[in-house]
């Protein structure tokens, strides 16, 4: 064998073994999550950090996203002068996609790398190894309330941003139509139904649950010093945004075929 | 007050143990006992397997060979909750301390002591805490975050969490590393406080021949990954063995 083929060989091996690794901890987290005392202060802890820490990003880009894509869109509604239909067009956009997207990449980048970088942090310093020695469980105590709190409170802060997003596309067209917050918001809902809102709920769930898994597998597993707290913060982000656009996918897929 | 070690109970026997790491051999057939209120030194340049040898004897390492019996319990054969009730038995003070940074230092103590000791009330636990606080003579940090203490301050208080346990057996990584001299002798001092007021047997691995020659009962030498020599740290340092004699001269205490 030659020495790319050795090469190729070990990143091969390398890569089948990370996918194995993170397999055993997802089932380990339904393991741990269901078995023995459940650490509720610090879970509460967790989702008040996650909440905290992601609010005002998500308060400024919600509302940006609100109302730069109401001011991107009015050109072409104007060109059939169909603009009083920027209202439904906004809220779909922003209930069916935009704000759980929005919310996901943010929190990927604020909550994601924070909770690699603890966890990490914790691993390399020994942290979790004293946990484990003095008898207690790190993974129930560390892993399962951040997965938890971030499954909770994504969803949370993902109707918080679809609210500030309306709120910034009413912001567009009050300034330019003149329309008021009533006949905006009597507009803007006329043609979201509960599929699209149990839909976005269901992919905010699910985003929370990734970013909290793929963060604490990350951070868990770190070694390698200062270097692999940066290198689990880093894959964190990176891992989580490209299964959050995978998920988008997949639940895009089965929603519009409850809409048939 | 003089030491009474019990040599007829054994509470660590390491029978021929083997680890390696990839094609790293580590430690290649180990053989140590610790008697019952005995400190045991575990002497060796770094990167000799020391703390990899603690390590195994609390579960965090499993051996590639060879045996690892601590109170009686091979600790690679047990199960999660035989393991934990083991741990429970077992203090060890890392080299780093390992304080969790998110928490005071009060926090650090309760953190063991009210998941693993059920129907404590609030005054009970508050004078657990300071209780072994005071044995460390750190009371007065109680309410201090871990950012806010010396490197000796965090040993001791390393050292404070895992008494409040009360184990039966003291695991020292490296107990004076990084720390100026003067605490070193507080530390190594009040290693052998510890073992007179809580009873325990210790194993203590360091590279400091103080640290050695102040808190150890035993010596036992780790090289080419097995103790070529066991003995009081005169008998250690009296043999004519090159090695033995050039860490006996790097070290301070010529």
């Amino acid at each position: 064998m030659s020495s790319k083929e050795k090469v190729f060989t070990k990143r091969l091996d390398y890569a089948f073994l990370s996918v194995y690794n993170g397999y055993v901890f997802f089932l380990r987290f339904f393991r741990e999550a269901f078995r023995g005392r459940m650490e509720f202060p610090e879970l509460v802890k967790q989702c008040y950090a996650i909440g905290y820490k992601a609010l005002l990003l998500i308060s400024l880009t919600g509302f940006i996203t609100g109302m730069v894509f109401t001011k991107q869109s009015r050109p072409s509604l104007a060109e059939f002068g169909a603009t009083s239909w920027l209202p439904s067009l906004v809220s779909i956009a922003i209930v069916r996609a935009l704000a759980a997207l929005v919310t996901a990449l943010i929190c990927s980048g604020k909550v994601g790398s924070s909770i690699g970088a603890e966890l990490g942090s914790m691993r390399v310093t020994e942290q979790i190894d004293a946990m484990e020695v003095s008898a207690v469980n790190p993974f129930k105590f560390l892993v399962v309330t951040r997965v938890l709190a971030s499954t909770i409170t994504i969803p949370i802060l993902m109707f918080y941003c679809t609210l500030v997003s309306l709120l910034g596309a009413f912001l567009n067209v009050t300034l330019n139509e003149g329309t008021s917050f009533i006949a905006f918001f009597e507009n803007a809902f006329e043609q979201i139904t509960f599929l699209d809102i149990g839909t976005s709920l269901v992919k905010a769930i699910a985003y929370g649950f990734t970013i909290g898994i793929v963060g604490c597998y990350q951070g868990y597993n770190a070694s390698k010093g200062t270097e692999g707290v940066g290198k689990a913060a880093n894959a964190s982000v990176v891992i989580s945004m490209f299964l959050i656009f995978i998920e988008e996918v997949i639940i895009v897929q089965v929603s519009n075929y409850f809409r048939i | 007050m003089a030491k009474t070690i019990d040599h007829s109970t054994q509470v660590i026997s390491v029978k021929d143990l083997y680890k390696s790491f990839g094609d790293l051999h580590v430690l290649r057939g180990v053989n140590l006992e610790v008697s019952k209120g005995e400190n045991v030194v575990v002497l060796g340049r770094s990167g000799t397997g020391k703390s990899v040898l603690i390590k195994i004897l609390v579960g965090l390492l499993k051996q590639d060979k060879g045996s690892a019996l601590v109170l009686g319990q091979e600790v690679s054969q047990l199960n999660e909750k035989e393991l934990r009730q083991l741990r429970l038995k077992i203090g060890f003070s890392f080299q780093n301390s390992a304080l969790y940074d998110s928490m005071t230092v009060r926090e650090n103590l309760e953190f063991p002591l009210v998941r693993n000791v059920e129907g404590l009330s609030r005054a009970e636990i508050n004078d657990k805490v300071e209780s072994v606080l005071d044995a460390v003579g750190l009371l007065q940090t109680i309410n201090q975050a871990p950012s806010e203490l010396s490197g000796g301050q965090r040993k001791r208080i390393g050292i404070a969490r895992t008494l409040i346990l009360e184990p039966e057996i003291m695991l020292y990584d490296e107990p004076t590393a990084g720390l100026d001299p003067i605490t070193c002798i507080e530390i190594n001092e009040l290693i052998n406080e510890v073992q007179e007021k809580f009873h325990t047997s210790a194993i203590i691995i360091t590279h400091d021949l103080t640290c050695a020659r102040q808190t150890g009962d035993r010596i036992a030498m780790l090289l080419d990954g097995h103790f070529t020599k066991q003995g009081t740290f005169e008998e250690v340092f009296a043999e004519n063995d090159e090695r033995i004699k050039s860490f006996y001269d790097y070290n301070f205490i010529q």
